[in-house]
């Protein structure tokens, strides 16, 4: 999402970087251009004026001035006000009532993402050990109950509903009764989309939260929307006093200016990014991993999250084994491209390593997902004796595999390429490391090394 | 129709929004007006930065500025209460310069509706389903969102509120098999407009575009000998990245027109300026409510001065 931001931020700030000494025109000129692409990113402009006018003021005092590499320390201020800007660490943390059912309540406009997000949100508690139960409550728009149910099916979590001639409230107070027959620990209620000006819509919302007081009241923003978003924070906030707010369509390529601006002009925080049409595809936000991502330093916190998320640990400890005495066969490489793919789409994955965002070249690269398919294919298509020792794979048998896999020879023959050139890689990193002792520098990721 | 009184609910209900936020457009151009007397550089960057919070973006506010430099200096301009009516009078232009008026002929009609996810798609097909219906046209609907859980309910529940005719599949369906299905059954019972609905889809996503590309090509080659519109949904909240939307949707499916939905809330829609300026396509309908009859044919005269009202 905040790709073309921080293209702009960066350009402007790389100028900085090289120069010895800053003039007051330099940071001056600087300012005005990150002042340009924050408002193109659809950041509010009164976030926009104090950010800027914070950043100047600290970029010309005395931090700045008296240090030796003044643009590298231009960069630090900006990375530090934008994180400031976006909240603080640890916010995001969903509040559960310890004693009692815990309510979450989504609320937002119309086509903001609500259903979705309910959806992924519920299938996130299921993971972590709740037991969710989804509240249709929009009775307004044709078949929304419908589309909550398909959603519940899909992550495995009933869904309560009474038709859409019920009013929300009733729906709500029924639901509770059902949560305490069926031993549910949290209700996920979902809200018809409204217009923040639609006194009578949003009183219902507010007889809602009286009903089930709930601990979390969700905003759902989309990630596209313009300067409109704080007005629609706002007035949500003003009527419903909400916990947060889970930015949507953020796979989309808006710059995302609505994350800097709520925050600052509502005062609560982010939560949630909710990044594709996928029921996992919601990130939990952290405000200084974002800032990263935006000036282009990478985010490689949330890659070893992600390998953690994906990767059995024992399997990997095994692996570990398996890369050290170099015996890694073509099962080993099959399995490490499968909890590859548990890590979800590689371009997010690509766009979260340091240096990739500047990068024109790797930038515009688009993974095809579908060679992990033919690579899975043929390597599933050989007997187990092949994939143990695959020396042994001779001009018939190769003939044999790409037949089985519906692939060509010469299909077979890249692989069986890759498969050679990497355990060449894999003699060279396990000779590194020997050379380098046990340097816990790289944290988790040397056991999780790219299989192509 | 009764086009006095439709004419009056459009004001009305664009107006209605506005009126419940204090901080709309023209009361902030007062505000300033009445603040500064003489239009000087301190009144234009105030100016400047009200027409920014309405979405209009960079460029077209830059436009904006320039043009009241140069009336300023041609008219001899200096009471502040004057520019009111010159940023309408080039907002107008700007909109009108790209209205097409071609006649309409008695051939028959595809329009491809597309956008991203969440504009209101399918409630803007319910609605034009509804417009030509109640004009006596022979209206065919076909419900190509095969992805979304529960599209196609939504869009069958509008097909009967409008009482006209869908083509639909079980979901998970190829959706340019849903749209051949549709052609060939508009040519068969000589229906007079085909309305596809399609799954949204954000435009960075090259694999979803392509389809949109195949659903295009579908159109195109099996119903050559009808008029062919695709016209774009666009949200009246959308930020800047309104432009990319347009643009990129653009070279995928060439566009014709531009539907601008949610003007019933506060944003008022500044985006659709520069998409207008910058792609040249029309704005043909403005969504204003989420009753059936909330769809208005767009006028460009009516629309900015109830931005300014």
């Amino acid at each position: 999402m905040f790709e073309n931001l921080s293209d702009k931020l960066q350009s402007t700030l790389q100028k900085l970087k090289g120069k010895g000494k800053l003039s007051d025109k330099d940071i001056d000129l600087a300012m005005k251009e990150v002042k340009m692409s924050l408002l193109e990113a659809d950041v509010n402009y009164k976030v926009v004026k104090t950010f800027v006018s914070n950043v100047k003021e600290r970029a010309l005092g005395s931090e700045v001035m008296e240090s030796l590499t003044p643009g590298q320390q231009v960069v630090k201020i900006v990375h530090e006000e934008l994180v400031k800007t976006m909240g603080q660490q640890g916010e995001s943390k969903l509040k559960f009532n310890p004693n009692d059912i815990t309510y979450f309540m989504m609320c937002g406009l119309q086509g903001a993402g609500k259903t979705t997000a309910t959806g992924k949100l519920a299938k996130k508690l299921k993971k972590d050990g709740k037991k969710p139960l989804l509240v249709a409550c929009d009775i307004y728009r044709p078949a929304a109950i419908k589309q909550l149910e398909v959603v519940g099916e899909s992550v495995g979590v009933p869904v309560f509903q009474m038709g859409d001639k019920t009013s929300p409230v009733t729906i709500v107070k029924e639901a509770t009764k059902y949560a305490m027959k069926h031993g549910i620990d949290v209700v996920i209620i979902d809200t018809a989309g409204r217009l923040h000006i639609d006194e009578s819509l949003m009183d219902e919302l507010v007889q809602i939260k009286q009903t089930v007081k709930p601990e979390e009241i969700l905003l759902l923003l989309d990630a596209m929307t313009g300067q409109d978003a704080v007005k629609v924070a706002e007035t949500f906030n003003q009527y419903l006093d909400i916990t947060g707010v889970i930015l949507t369509k953020v796979d989309g390529d808006a710059r995302g200016g609505a994350a800097l601006s709520i925050r600052n002009v509502v005062e609560k925080p982010i939560k949630f990014l909710s990044v594709g049409e996928k029921m996992d595809q919601l990130e939990i936000f952290y405000p200084d991993r974002m800032a990263s991502r935006i000036l282009g330093m990478g985010d490689v916190l949330s890659i070893i999250e992600k390998a953690q998320d994906a990767f059995d640990e024992k399997q990997a400890i095994e692996m570990q084994k398996k890369l050290k005495k170099q015996d890694f066969n073509l099962d080993d490489f099959l399995q490490q491209l499968q909890q590859m793919k548990n890590m979800g789409p590689l371009e997010d994955l690509l766009g979260m390593i340091p240096g990739i965002g500047q990068n024109k070249k790797l930038k515009d690269l688009k993974i095809n997902e579908k060679e992990l398919v033919f690579t899975e294919a043929i390597i599933q298509s050989m007997t187990k004796k092949e994939r143990a020792n695959p020396n042994i794979i001779n001009g018939s048998r190769r003939k044999r595999i790409a037949a089985g896999s519906g692939t060509s020879v010469q299909r077979v023959n890249q692989l069986l390429k890759q498969y050679d050139d990497m355990k060449k890689m894999m003699k060279k990193f396990s000779s590194i490391e020997k050379t380098m002792g046990k340097k816990k520098g790289l944290g988790g990721m040397g056991r999780f090394k790219i299989p192509f | 129709m009764d086009k006095e009184k439709e004419k009056k609910g459009f004001f009305a209900k664009l107006k209605e929004g506005l009126s419940k936020t204090k901080k709309n457009l023209t009361e902030q151009i007062e505000n300033i007006v009445f603040a500064h007397r003489k239009i000087d550089d301190e009144f234009l960057e105030e100016l400047e930065e009200i027409l920014i919070t309405s979405d209009m973006g960079m460029e077209t506010t830059m436009d904006i500025i320039e043009y009241i430099k140069q009336e300023v200096r041609k008219n001899k301009l200096e009471d502040t209460s004057e520019i009111k009516n010159v940023i309408k009078k080039y907002l107008v232009n700007m909109l009108e310069e790209h209205e097409d008026k071609e006649p309409v002929s008695g051939q028959q009609r595809v329009i491809l509706i597309v956008g991203v996810n969440g504009v209101g798609k399918t409630t803007s097909i319910g609605k034009i389903a509804y417009r030509f219906k109640e004009q006596g046209k022979k209206v065919i609907v076909a419900a190509a969102d095969t992805f979304r859980a529960a599209a196609v309910e939504q869009l069958k529940e509008w097909c009967t509120r409008a009482d006209v005719e869908i083509i639909a599949s079980e979901n998970g369906t190829d959706p340019g098999a849903v749209i051949f299905d549709a052609i060939q059954a508009a040519k068969a019972r000589k229906s007079d407009i085909l309305i596809c609905d399609t799954a949204g889809r954000l435009h960075n996503k090259k694999n979803l575009m392509n389809e949109l590309s195949k659903i295009f090509k579908i159109v195109d080659k099996e119903f050559s000998e009808a008029k062919i519109d695709v016209y774009l949904v666009i949200d009246a909240t959308t930020g800047q990245n309104g432009i990319i939307q347009a643009k990129l949707f653009s070279e995928t499916c060439s566009i014709n027109g531009l539907i601008l939905t949610k003007l019933d809330g506060t944003a008022k829609g500044g985006i659709a300026f520069p998409i207008v300026n910058e792609l040249k396509i029309p704005i043909k309908y403005v969504g204003v409510g989420e009753k059936i009859d909330d769809l208005q044919d767009f006028n460009a005269e009516d629309f900015v001065n109830a931005i300014f009202e």
